[in-house]
């Protein structure tokens, strides 16, 4: 392959950064101060943090861009020790808040360490791929398996649902990535299938109700299905062109609950109706492509595997968060990737990105 | 990689590349469900949500929930809530906020700081929220802006319930306080369960119990105009009242051990032995918790924050302090069970010293004990005969046998934050290159080397030995309250734990032991025991000044008073049937038995003898009713 370097890089470039996905990011961060501004009724307080927080995670971009794959992947089984080890620790010490046991306190700072399982993980399952000849066979399987459950079990009995889920998808994504059998995926479906009764008894009174009310959403309106009622609401009266930017009613006028955290995407709908949800969805798409793109670049199982799996993550992310404010997914605490307001969820995703970068930019290219 | 599992990596990444061609159509057909889900919403069905969204006006209000009352265990309400009229704007619905706060101010007097407590609101809070812009009108007041309300859309008055500490600094240090919810506190809460709710617990039970003292939230569907202004209620969801906490505190305990430390820094911890219910809980200087529920104002928080005496500090729990000789009640039983005969003959001649080493460590009594057995070690708290100990039983020994009796770990009681004490490790300390000096093993016989202790930690030992053999996990919340049915019950049922491997014999010889310091020939609080109408066991413990740690300063001018000496007290009353058992610690105090002793034995008299003389005059305002409505 010749590679004609035409220009100098650009600066962005020298520092380890994908301009395509950088752009398509910055994109997303500008319509999620407009819709965060929005849906905080026109708050500058609340809009200047926000700024803060993305810059601040533009930075730690940067800064997980640069770290060389090779030494991601020596890092990989480290941190997964370190965030199964907080897991355990947050079961046992952690604060309670909510009714869950999921922040660890750290000083005056509290974290929550299954966000760093969200990225722990996949790298856990990338590291131990690339360590056997693919595609796996049952034993290594059963292994991987082992390697998601763990982690799963421990962050839905904190009990975190929505978290437990994405950590689930990202390890299953790279099981499947890996080239796990077609018979095996079959089971594994008839499997959950006859999981489902079962699993039901055991989750909480709160999140049958949600799953329920998501069948019928009239059926509870103050509760659980008041969330998904008013949401649909604000998405289905923005129509076709929206209704202009700033000019949520169901925002403004407080019908519509966490309105700029999860629930976000439904004061963008309403503001800027279908038009601008294809806009979002093609931004969404995009870095999709560019982050599949890269994992088929990548040149060694780790490297494409992990790659392949964030950007599942951040696929689970927006399919999840968009299907429950839209009314066809159960309300679990998913936040719109790049574009709620929140710190957590926001740091793991660019850390997420910043790998993607640094695998994509760390690539031995004359070959 | 074993043999015959060689990789092929064309294989590979053909696979992978399949795979991900696989996984790009399901996600662009999962993102394909999801367009069309939102076309349906936004197109198809877009007339019948754009009139849902028209005819919006009926919304879930919430109605906050009456916040549990804290009571002691004699029902002297230590916590409840008062109503006071405010003056609310929902900043949505003003036309033009300027005019509208001049004309009000004509009419309702707004200082500086009501205004700029506003400002601050509508900078950080939706524009949709009522925020507060006055509290406690007065009647009249409230009267004028009734008047001209019909002038004005969005300025709306309430009557607001706000919690109120009618004892006021009384045993702030166990009740704490409730303040506005905060930016930080939305950040863990359910802010649902917090719709309509202004407070939640900062700090004591008020925090530690905050779940069953809040309730639950309830909501009206209100039917409201163009304007979101509220037109009728349509459906009303009661609130369900918070429970009220009952402690185990007494009040009038609670007040004789505040006022027998009198100007002192200090504190006692008072517990009943048998169940761990903690009945005094004092740490002085105290402050009055009334302030901190709208928020204090910057100047007085300073003052408390920043003063010397540290009044903001919970002594009880996060005083960390060397426990002097008092830890010789706890070193008697080691010695005991180390084989060391009650009997045995001990020579002090003022001093002690290491094999080898010239260095010679005091004893408190510089012409000596002469000689003593571990009884007289005791009564008279000979250092020479617990430096021998120490040296005997070594470092890790002597640990193990103080973590027995609860020391080196939080006890557990139902406040947040609780400090551990230190039971010095000498091989985490060579782990990090410092070293273990030989003689810091001699002091640790008398309570002085790194060993730190809290006063609520010393109070629950005691009760070990009170006990004979267990102590308890000491508590404040004993039980809760429903307000509706007023059925009440237990917080939680008592936790014992075992002081350590110790004879019943062991314990009764102990226990003459610590009898005789009180009441002996000799005896180092023979102050106190001399006229007790009833027995006392008991050890002094005077303590070289290690100070309160956090964020402690260098002030010369008071380096002299700061360097005197901690007095301490650790006690158990009636001996044969104890009822309590108590740790005083007064800090700067000098001796154990002149300065502690006598206000343990005010609160013991207060227990046990019932209203005496120290007592008369103590102001506890006794509410006649207690219910919370």
């Amino acid at each position: 392959m010749a590679i004609t370097r035409t220009a100098p890089f650009s600066a962005l470039q020298r520092w380890h950064v994908d301009l395509p996905l950088f752009y398509a990011i910055l994109a997303l961060a500008g319509i999620s101060l407009l819709v965060v501004f929005s849906a905080s009724g026109a708050n500058f307080l609340i809009a200047a943090k926000h700024l803060v927080r993305l810059v601040m995670a533009f930075g730690i971009l940067i800064m997980v861009a640069q770290i060389r794959p090779e030494n991601l992947q020596r890092l990989a089984p480290v941190l997964f020790a370190v965030a199964l080890i907080l897991l355990v620790a947050v079961l046992g010490v952690g604060i309670v808040s909510k009714g869950a046991r999921r922040w660890l306190g750290l000083g005056p700072a509290t974290f929550q360490p299954s966000e760093i399982m969200k990225l722990a993980l996949p790298m856990m399952l990338a590291w131990y791929f690339a360590r056997v000849p693919l595609p796996p066979n049952l034993r290594q399987l059963a292994i991987a398996a082992l390697i998601t459950l763990v982690p799963v079990a421990l962050i839905a009995k904190q009990p975190d649902l929505g978290t437990a889920v994405l950590v689930f998808g990202s390890g299953f994504a790279i099981v499947f990535l890996s080239g796990m059998g077609w018979r095996v995926f079959a089971s594994l479906v008839a499997l959950a299938a006859i999981a489902i009764p079962y699993v039901w008894t055991h989750l909480h009174g709160y999140q049958q109700k949600r799953i329920l009310t998501l069948l019928d959403p009239g059926s509870d309106p103050l509760g659980a299905g008041y969330h998904t009622l008013q949401g649909m609401i604000a998405i289905g009266s923005g129509g076709f062109f929206g209704k202009g930017w700033l000019n949520s009613s169901q925002a403004h006028l407080d019908y519509l609950p966490e309105a700029k955290t999860d629930f976000v995407f439904a004061v963008f709908a309403e503001e800027f109706g279908l038009l601008g949800i294809l806009v979002l969805l093609g931004i969404y798409l995009f870095i999709l492509y560019r982050g599949l793109f890269i994992a088929y670049l990548a040149q060694d199982t780790f490297t494409r595997l992990l790659a392949g799996g964030l950007t599942l993550v951040f696929f689970f992310y927006a399919f999840v968060n968009i299907g429950m404010v839209s009314g066809i997914l159960p309300v679990v605490g998913v936040p719109l990737p790049l574009v709620s307001y929140g710190g957590t969820a926001l740091v793991t995703l660019m850390a997420a990105f910043g790998m993607l970068m640094g695998i994509h930019t760390h690539r031995k290219i004359a070959a | 990689m074993r043999a015959g599992q060689l990789r092929d990596h064309l294989r590979e990444s053909r696979l992978f590349g399949s795979r991900l061609v696989v996984v790009a159509a399901v996600v662009v057909l999962l993102f394909g469900v999801l367009l069309v889900r939102l076309a349906y919403l936004q197109i198809i069905n877009y007339r019948h949500y754009a009139t849902l969204s028209q005819d919006n006006r009926i919304r879930p209000v919430p109605i906050s929930p009456v916040r549990g009352f804290i009571l002691d265990r004699n029902d002297v309400v230590l916590a409840q809530n008062f109503p006071v009229l405010t003056l609310e704007i929902v900043p949505d619905q003003v036309e033009d906020m300027g005019t509208l706060l001049s004309e009000i101010g004509k009419i309702i007097t707004l200082n500086e700081r009501d205004l700029k407590l506003f400002a601050k609101q509508l900078r950080e809070r939706p524009r949709f929220e009522s925020l507060t812009l006055r509290t406690h009108l007065t009647d009249e007041e409230a009267a004028r802006f009734a008047v001209v309300r019909y002038r004005w859309n969005g300025a709306e008055l309430r009557a607001r319930l706000e919690r109120h500490y009618p004892q006021g600094s009384l045993a702030v240090h166990a009740i704490g306080y409730v303040g506005r919810i905060s930016e930080d506190d939305l950040e863990t809460i359910d802010r649902n369960a917090y719709r309509g709710t202004q407070y939640i617990g900062k700090l004591g039970v008020e925090q530690n119990y905050e779940e069953a003292l809040l309730g639950q939230v309830g909501f009206e569907k209100v039917e409201t105009d163009a304007h979101g202004r509220a037109i009728r209620v349509l459906e009303r969801i009661a609130p369900i009242a918070g429970q009220h906490l009952h402690l185990s505190l007494d009040a009038r305990l609670q007040a004789v051990a505040e006022q027998a430390l009198g100007k002192f820094k200090g504190s006692v911890a008072a517990i009943d032995p048998k169940t761990g219910n903690i009945l005094a809980f004092a740490s002085t200087p105290t402050y009055d918790p009334n302030p901190f529920v709208n928020g204090i104002d910057p100047a007085s928080y300073a003052a408390l924050r920043d003063s010397p005496d540290k009044p903001l500090l919970n002594r009880l729990i996060n005083g960390q302090y060397a426990p002097g000789s008092t830890i010789k009640s706890f070193l008697g039983l080691a010695a005991l069970d180390a084989g060391e005969s009650p009997t045995k003959q001990v020579t002090c001649p003022g001093w002690y010293s290491l094999p080898g080493s010239a260095h010679r460590f005091r004893c408190w009594k510089r012409e000596g004990h002469g000689v003593v057995n571990l009884h007289d070690a005791v009564v008279q708290s000979c250092d020479v005969y617990f430096y021998r100990l120490a040296v005997t039983l070594g470092i890790e020994r002597l640990n193990g046998y103080l973590a027995g009796h609860g020391f080196g770990a939080p006890t557990g009681v139902d406040l947040k934050g609780e400090s551990r004490g230190l039971l010095p490790n000498p091989e985490l300390r060579r782990k990090r290159n410092q070293e273990w000096m030989p003689g810091e093993t001699v002091i640790s016989g008398i309570g002085q080397g790194a060993t730190l202790v809290t006063p609520l930690q010393l109070a629950t030992a005691m009760a070990g030995i009170a006990n004979r053999g267990q102590h308890p996990q000491p508590h404040l919340g004993m039980t809760l309250e429903n307000p509706e049915t007023h059925v009440r019950t237990p917080v939680a049922e008592p936790i014992m734990a075992s002081s350590g491997p110790y004879t019943p014999e062991q314990y009764e010889m102990m226990v003459h032991n610590l009898t005789d310091v009180v009441h002996g020939q000799g005896g180092t609080a023979r102050g106190i025991g001399w006229n007790a109408p009833y027995k006392i066991a008991g050890k002094t413990g005077t303590a070289q000044v290690k100070g309160v740690k956090q964020g402690e300063r260098y002030v010369e001018s008071r380096v002299a008073e700061e360097h005197r000496d901690h007095a301490l007290f650790v006690a158990f009353a009636p001996v044969d049937d104890p009822k309590i058992a108590i740790a005083v610690i007064v800090e700067n105090g000098g001796h154990g038995g002149s300065t502690a002793a006598p206000i343990a034995r005010k609160v013991m008299d207060q227990l046990l003898l019932g209203t005496t003389a120290s007592s008369a005059g103590i102001p506890v305002k006794v509410q006649e009713d207690g219910s919370a409505d």
